[in-house]
């Protein structure tokens, strides 16, 4: 149990079984009256967020999250199966939760998926992943100008912008954390 | 820290002992570690050995008052256990003073003039509003009579403070109930509320300031119910100050005010966390 006076902003708590995260706190003390902490907090199941005000006095409950090391393995209906680098386990992930993740998700990904009791409620993909471009329109030849972007769709249907060099068939590197293109990757 | 604090500190720090100069106030230097800080139900003072670091200086400029000096000030640190946050810090400036054949509003129209000459550009217009109005208006409710304090505390920080925020500029809350009466004395036309007021400047709370309590007998019985209460707390319960009772026998009626001298330096800089003015305090995040 935290102490009221344990709170701060971007700690973990349990409010009511869910996992939450204070996302802002201020501490006030009005006048002569008692120590009051006030918190903005993040459900982090279900994404609300709502303010909630402690008195020193007050016990808040601790949140065991744990993260493990996982390996994609397929796509069983809405559900991603992955397995656990140490024992083995499956674990299943609805797209809900995976979120845009699920859009650059490769076979044999290396993932770190957050868990709270036997929930899973987040995944870390690797900052980059390689991909190979589908489809789009062909650039003008010799033009490497990098500022002057077109759309183009990933294996897997995902819209992406590129620049205007990149080809059908290249394979190129996003930025799982805003999914936007980094770079091309040479042709080996 | 922002840059030229120092500076604006050492302006402010002139301005307010001109002020008091001018105007014939004596400057007092009084105890800062003492064995019997104010009892108080949520201020906590920090042990210092065998002694305690004060929480204010309020203890001992009473007794003065009853030796007979009729202005005084003090600016010094006081000390709160546990009290950090953008608007908190345990360690902090304090200009307390008082005056004698004075009441809460007589140091009130003091406080404007003050806060007028250090603060270039701050707002003539000072709203008072009631303890009673204000909850009755953002609360919906009135605490006179009808005193419940933890609903008070959690409904003035929830809706009262910030409507008070909203309103911007000086705001002064009046007339407390008398639960919350601390060390000033009941109104005599209604012995419900207390003659106390907070001085907020743009939401911030800067100064608390009473029509002083004289009557040695309500004293001493306001500090034994809050010494009951501290103990039901598990908190410290400090001596009762015999000086400072007895003091009370002759000290004529006073008003008198204590004001956050680091917040006013945040609020005169433009701020919004004393991290903006306290040059070696480590920054919250």
């Amino acid at each position: 149990m935290y102490s009221a006076s344990d709170l701060k902003k971007g700690l973990k708590i349990e409010i009511d079984g869910d996992p939450c995260m204070i996302t802002n706190f201020e501490f006030s003390k009005p006048g002569k009256g008692q120590a009051l902490y006030r918190c903005k907090i993040k459900n982090l199941v279900t994404g609300n967020t709502f303010d909630k005000t402690y008195r020193s006095v007050e016990k808040v409950d601790r949140c065991a999250l744990i993260s493990r090391d996982y390996t994609f393995s397929y796509i069983d209906g809405q559900n991603y199966v992955f397995s656990d680098n140490e024992t083995y386990e499956e674990a299943l992930l609805s797209e809900e939760v995976l979120g845009d993740s699920k859009n650059f998700i490769v076979d044999d990904m290396q993932v770190e998926i957050l868990f709270h009791n036997d929930r899973a409620l987040d995944i870390t993909l690797p900052n980059f992943v390689e991909m190979v471009i589908a489809e789009t329109e062909p650039g003008a030849r010799g033009d490497t100008a990098t500022n002057v972007m077109k759309p183009a769709k990933l294996e897997n249907g995902y819209e992406i912008n590129v620049p205007i060099f990149i080809n059908e068939g290249d394979t190129i590197r996003i930025d799982t954390r805003d999914g936007s293109y980094s770079d091309r990757v040479a042709k080996g | 820290m922002q840059p030229g604090a120092i500076q604006l500190r050492d302006v402010l720090m002139r301005g307010i002992r001109t002020f008091f100069y001018e105007r014939n106030y004596t400057e007092v230097e009084t105890p800062i570690r003492m064995e019997t800080p104010c009892m108080e139900l949520h201020i906590d003072a920090e042990p210092s050995g065998t002694h305690f670091l004060r929480t204010s200086p309020e203890l001992f400029h009473k007794q003065l008052l009853a030796a007979g000096y009729s202005r005084i000030f003090e600016i010094g640190k006081c000390f709160r256990s546990g009290e950090f946050g953008p608007l908190h810090h345990p360690e902090y400036t304090m200009l307390e003073w008082y005056q004698t054949d004075a009441d809460y509003m007589d140091i009130l129209e003091e406080t404007k003039l003050l806060i007028s000459k250090v603060w270039n550009g701050i707002s003539n217009d000072w709203k008072l509003l009631t303890v009673s109005d204000a909850f009755l208006e953002f609360a919906g409710w009135d605490p006179a009579g009808n005193y419940d304090e933890d609903r008070f505390d959690i409904d003035l920080v929830e809706k009262v403070e910030p409507a008070i925020r909203t309103i911007g500029g000086p705001v002064v809350l009046m007339d407390y109930p008398v639960e919350a009466a601390a060390l000033s004395r009941r109104k005599k036309e209604n012995p419900l509320l207390a003659e106390r007021w907070e001085l907020y400047i743009d939401g911030i709370e800067l100064a608390n300031a009473y029509s002083e309590l004289t009557d040695p007998v309500e004293q001493r019985a306001r500090f034994e119910e809050c010494a009951a209460q501290r103990r039901a707390m598990g908190k410290t319960v400090y001596a009762i100050d015999e000086g400072f009772i007895q003091a009370l026998e002759t000290m004529p009626p006073s008003g008198g005010v204590a004001l956050g001298v680091d917040r006013l330096l945040m609020l005169i800089a433009g701020a919004t966390s004393l991290d903006a003015v306290l040059p070696f305090r480590q920054p919250l995040n």
